[in-house]
């Protein structure tokens, strides 16, 4: 019994901890917008945790004191009257000071996690039911890179993202890099962020958007400069059409199933832009919005049972023969 | 007193069963479902006798379930049906939202004219799209010519269209209230 209730406070202090630092942590700030808000959000925990604990003292004492005799309950003009009008003033004058001030502090971070540089990486993030379609924009229309699900960004350089939906409202969230901001059919929003140490962040779609919203998240990526642009410029080259026979097979049938309806996959005819581009489908972390690692066990997986795996996407099960999975997940696990 | 508390709980009864309107099946069924439904068939035997047709009726059942057919309205224009068929209003192709039928306008007809193709122009899905969306897209094609009943088919689009949703265009005057699954008026 004495167990159990040391667990009940040692799991949610362990939760409140690991939320500190972290792969997806608000207070783990890697960027100076982010930094900022993490800021706000000490001040304003640390001021209300002083006022509580102030008045927290004042109703303890109020509780233990006795109060003084009054031989006339009824008189007027007795100093302990005085004293509380002083002690109410001091409260109200202060509440209203600490409001302003507070007030104040939240304008001006706002003012300059908002404000707005020149940025040369410009992403456009379209939302879908369940999944992040990432464009990256160019002048050039052969700089174009589409993505899915993965935010490769330079550090130290200012980005800029553009949000669209498709389908429903949904929001755009990486705690470590940048506040919220949502993704709604029909109208443009922009983002714009910086973020300073090189590492992988998860981000996570922060507006209920449907049965598989849990589902929907995906990883920045932040590297240095040069491998930045090295990475962009892998992606902007089609896929390499396989050399093996296994893989040669494997395209084939990607080419003849229902994967060619929806997917993309520059270098071959595929080039339906319903699903997720999987030109360099290999070369990401996760598959499925972050759903699964990236292995060739987990490919065969999400094209056999996408239904089993996360219920209601809009990926079908495609009816393959025993010996065809195996060629198809070799193609694609190929796709760098 | 006894007599509320059992219109109360019936009130609760009918009031949980509006909870769950319908079943909305994600995992299409077995694989090799596919020649379940035979279409018309000429037969070898000698002396008269038109085409036969072999129909489990099963699939028939998608065109009453609201997902089946606002699936089958996505998938008309994820897979780009709109391209040659215009909406259903027919642009370099036949119109789907008239009464003029040529390959038949049952359920089956229209899934198999998605999956075999048909002459001049309408492609071959069989293989490119799952079997249980070709039964989604003919359900929905089913309620862009009327067919379907008013609170199956959706009342609204995604999209600017220049009519409203099939839920709530009139039923053309030549369908009887029986074909589009309602019960006949007394």
């Amino acid at each position: 019994m004495r167990s159990r209730a040391n667990l009940w406070i040692v799991v949610p202090a362990l939760l409140a901890l690991a939320a500190c630092t972290g792969q997806q942590s608000a207070l783990d700030p890697q960027g100076p917008q982010a930094h900022r808000l993490a800021d706000l959000i000490w001040i304003f925990t640390a001021i209300g945790a002083v006022i509580w604990l102030a008045v927290m003292a004042v109703l303890l004492s109020a509780l233990i004191r006795r109060a003084p005799e009054r031989p006339d309950p009824l008189a007027l003009g007795i100093p302990t009257e005085r004293r509380s009008v002083v002690a109410v003033a001091l409260a109200a004058t202060a509440t209203l000071l600490i409001v302003i001030a507070l007030t104040a502090v939240s304008y001006l971070s706002q003012r300059r996690v908002y404000a707005k540089e020149t940025s040369s990486v410009v992403i456009k993030i379209t939302g879908h039911q369940w999944w992040w379609d990432v464009n990256y924009e160019s002048d050039h229309p052969d700089q174009i890179v589409r993505s899915a699900n993965e935010l490769y960004i330079p550090a130290g350089e200012p980005i800029t993202v553009k949000l669209a939906a498709s389908d429903v409202i949904h929001s755009f969230w990486i705690p470590n890099l940048m506040g919220k901001q949502d993704l709604i059919p029909g109208q443009d929003n922009e983002l714009q962020f910086t973020a300073d140490r090189t590492g992988i962040y998860r981000g996570q779609c922060a507006e209920f958007c449907g049965w598989q919203h849990a589902h929907m998240g995906m990883f920045a990526v932040v590297l240095p400069k040069d491998q930045f642009s090295a990475w962009r410029t892998a992606q902007v080259a089609p896929a390499a059409p396989p050399a093996d026979p296994i893989r040669q097979r494997g395209s084939e049938i990607f080419q003849s199933k229902a994967c060619v309806m929806c997917h993309t996959i520059r270098g071959s005819s595929a080039a339906s832009r319903v699903g997720p581009d999987l030109t360099h489908f290999a070369s990401r972390k996760s598959i499925a919005s972050a759903t699964l690692p990236m292995s060739r066990g987990n490919i065969a997986a999400w094209i056999l049972d996408p239904q089993g795996i996360k219920p209601g996407t809009n990926m079908p099960i495609v009816p393959l023969a025993s010996d065809e999975i195996d060629p198809l997940a070799s193609y694609l696990e190929g796709l760098r | 007193m006894k007599k509320i508390s059992l219109v109360i709980s019936i009130a609760f009864a009918v009031l949980l069963s509006a909870c769950s309107r319908e079943d909305r099946p994600l995992r299409s069924e077995p694989v090799l479902s596919e020649n379940k439904e035979s279409i018309a068939l000429a037969s070898n035997a000698p002396g008269p006798g038109g085409p036969v047709e072999y129909k489990t009726g099963t699939r028939s059942q998608y065109e009453k379930v609201a997902f089946q057919v606002s699936q089958g309205k996505k998938l008309f224009s994820w897979y780009n049906c709109s391209g040659c068929h215009a909406n259903g209003g027919g642009g370099s192709v036949p119109a789907l939202m008239d009464d003029v039928w040529i390959y038949g306008s049952s359920i089956e007809n229209i899934a198999a004219s998605i999956r075999e193709g048909r002459p001049n122009g309408m492609p071959t899905f069989r293989g490119k799209i799952p079997e249980d969306q070709i039964w989604q897209i003919a359900a929905y094609v089913r309620a862009l010519g009327g067919f379907v009943s008013s609170d199956v088919a959706s009342s609204r689009h995604d999209e600017m269209y220049a009519h409203p949703g099939e839920g709530r265009l009139p039923a053309p005057p030549n369908r009887t209230s029986s074909q589009i699954g309602l019960a006949e008026p007394k």
